[in-house]
């Protein structure tokens, strides 16, 4: 396998990483909080056709991006009322919420199907792009891709640097000592789902407006789900989230490591589709193996709905 | 102010009448939107509520389509009862539909009632293996349920695809993704000539029964809703949670892959892509909606598959995509999950405190 081949299979592992870095990583923001919402599926479709259809209309993808941001936002409300507010059942609502979105997705996004947005060029960092072998793969891209790294940079410094972000932990780990020293937990929780969302609407939007760029019903294909499965996966700590997030982009381009390998193997495009499910299943499987991993890192929290009392 | 107020114990009443909010709620959402979409809303209303029920065959086809629902949703129902969450039930339906008609096309020239009965236990053997492996996982490595099923439900959709794409395309078929249209002996017999309606409903109404009688009657049953509200009492009382896992999973699995059968077998008579029209996911919210009780899931599944035929008169007639019928899916769902606030606490008006 030669240099340039390695180059463009690292390029595109990046590409088909980075939404899931995106989304994970406000998922986990959320889940810190003690809030489970399982509709990022629906949240990045509900992303996926705003930002779509806001780029068709305006020409600018980055008004796309925002509408994108805005839309998994709004959504994210929707389930906070429900689960914050009325206290309904988390794992229910977010279940929900995933139907919902595909489903509003799908019916909103109809007459877009046949139209296709211009492809946006990278953004090309100079002299580091210049780098052999991997300088184009990770400074020639598209911006949202910085995005990713500068907002795995801020979450890190935001949980383990910053008073809000102990705060926010405090509520997920102990949300009734949190409310006895003064914390407003729903309002944190809140805010915290709502991050989770918008996050999710632009990893939605990425998909629409740079990575295909069309809308196709159900576009977002498990994505989501993954995603939620990553922050699992990552016992959730955001660089084991980026690391994550970048083997299943490497297992979703897998079909690139095939042709590069120069063999002369016929397989199926559905089974190399099917790797990176298989490939989620095989990580919690890792993951779960030992009950103290995952029950010693989740928040304690998790999905347990809270009301103040007095 | 408006507050919420703990009320000292669960409200029986409200725990019937929430779905019934959310219905409520679910049409007014509806009527909402219709107007959003620049549609007269009682216009869309009747086409959507009304018209596909208006003569016996509408309501031969809504009877055919909740038959589906109210299969798997029982099977579900069992397991959700114990918090075993088998979210996978549309990949379940699709391999149970793959093995059924496997067995179809293999005694594609066959005759004899040894076809369909084979292909029953096919369908339902082929959606529990798929159920099995969520079931396997969570017992041996703990692994979350939800995600494992769900994921596979990706993976069953990739394999339905190749199969119909390679080993199971008619081989006269011009090279459309579908297999042979099944024999006389592969179709379940219909219950008149006027209409579609197959043998399938009755077993559905068999099956509902059987839910009732395991959940209500038995002592597994039993175990399985002590489970459900106090997992700890369960565990003192020496109930085996891997008992529950198994049957929670495998029943969901089995039903959904009779229902995966009776696709194939019935209205569609081939194996397709689309084996499932998102059964799977809406057996779900009729579980919820029937508050996991066999009797409310054959209502509940009517009034999914009033959804669904509404969403088809919806684009034949008021050019709508028929996805609309997943948008009031999705909300009715979500309106339940709110108005399940009412079974605990009660709104109330009060001053707001100094």
């Amino acid at each position: 396998m030669d240099a340039s081949i390695l180059g463009s299979i690292l390029f595109a592992t990046i590409v088909a990483g980075t939404p899931l870095i995106i989304v994970a990583l406000g998922q986990l923001i959320a889940e810190k909080s003690g809030v489970l919402n399982l509709g990022a599926e629906g949240m990045m479709a509900m992303g996926a056709i705003a930002g779509f259809a806001v780029t068709l209309h305006s020409g600018n993808p980055w008004l796309g991006v925002l509408a994108g941001m805005l839309a998994g936002a709004a959504m994210s409300l929707i389930f906070g009322v429900v689960v914050l507010t009325l206290m309904g059942n988390q794992v229910a609502s977010g279940l929900a919420l995933s139907i919902l979105g595909v489903g509003l997705s799908a019916f909103i996004g109809k007459p877009y199907e046949s139209e296709i947005l211009p492809t946006v060029g990278a953004l090309r960092i100079p002299l580091l792009a210049d780098i052999p072998v991997i300088g184009e793969a990770l400074f020639n891209q598209q911006a949202l891709v910085y995005f990713s790294w500068a907002l795995f940079a801020g979450i890190v410094w935001f949980l383990y640097r910053s008073r809000p972000g102990l705060v926010l932990r405090a509520v997920g780990e102990s949300p009734t000592s949190a409310h006895s020293i003064g914390y407003p937990v729903i309002r944190i929780r809140y805010l915290a789902t709502i991050f989770g969302g918008a996050m999710a609407g632009i990893g939605g939007a990425y998909l629409s407006v740079f990575y295909t760029p069309l809308w196709v019903e159900g576009m977002v294909s498990g994505r989501g789900w993954i995603a939620i499965a990553l922050v699992v996966f990552a016992t959730w700590r955001p660089f084991r989230v980026l690391v994550g997030a970048y083997l299943f982009g490497g297992v979703m381009v897998a079909q690139l490591f095939v042709q590069g390998s120069g063999l002369d193997i016929n397989i199926p495009s559905q089974f190399l589709s099917a790797l990176p499910y298989l490939a989620t299943i095989i990580v919690l499987v890792i993951i779960s193996r030992d009950q103290n991993t995952v029950r010693l890192n989740a928040p304690v929290s998790l999905g347990q709905p809270y009301r103040p009392e007095a | 102010m408006i507050r919420l107020e703990r009320r000292p114990e669960a409200s029986q009443v409200m725990s019937y009448a929430s779905p019934l909010i959310a219905i409520v709620l679910m049409l007014i959402g509806g009527l909402l939107l219709f107007a959003f979409l620049g549609k007269n809303p009682l216009e869309g209303f009747k086409v959507f509520f009304i018209n596909p029920i208006s003569d016996w065959y509408g309501v031969s086809e809504l009877f055919l389509k909740a038959t589906p629902l109210m299969l798997i949703a029982v099977g579900l129902a069992v397991g959700f009862r114990a918090n075993v969450w088998n979210i996978g039930a549309e990949g379940q339906l699709i391999v149970g539909g793959i093995a059924a008609s496997a067995v179809a096309l293999y005694f594609h020239e066959a005759e004899g009632a040894h076809v369909l009965i084979l292909m029953v236990i096919a369908g339902g053997i082929g959606g529990m293996l798929w159920a099995a492996i969520p079931a396997f996982l969570k017992i041996r490595f703990n692994t979350n349920e939800i995600l494992v099923s769900l994921m596979l439900v990706y993976v069953a959709q990739l394999l339905v695809s190749w199969l119909v794409h390679g080993p199971m395309m008619d081989p006269d078929g011009f090279n459309f993704p579908q297999s042979r249209m099944f024999e006389d002996s592969a179709l379940l017999p219909l219950l008149s000539d006027e209409n579609r309606l197959n043998l399938a409903f009755v077993f559905a109404l068999g099956a509902l029964l059987a839910g009732y009688i395991f959940m209500f009657r038995s002592f597994a049953g039993f175990q399985m809703q002590v489970a459900g509200y106090a997992k700890d009492a369960a565990r003192y009382a020496g109930f085996s949670a891997k008992r529950m896992i198994w049957i929670g999973l495998l029943s969901g699995g089995a039903m959904a892959g009779f229902a995966g059968m009776s696709e194939v077998a019935g209205p569609m008579g081939q194996l397709t892509e689309h084996v499932s029209s998102n059964y799977g996911f809406a057996a779900i919210i009729v579980a919820f909606v029937a508050r996991l009780n066999p009797v409310g899931i054959f209502f509940a599944s009517l009034l999914m598959a009033l959804l669904y035929l509404g969403g088809e008169q919806a684009q034949q007639y008021m050019n709508l995509p028929s996805s609309i019928s997943n948008v009031f899916q999705g909300m009715l769902l979500m309106f339940l999950l709110g108005s399940d606030v009412l079974i605990n606490y009660r709104v109330c008006w009060k001053e707001a405190r100094v």
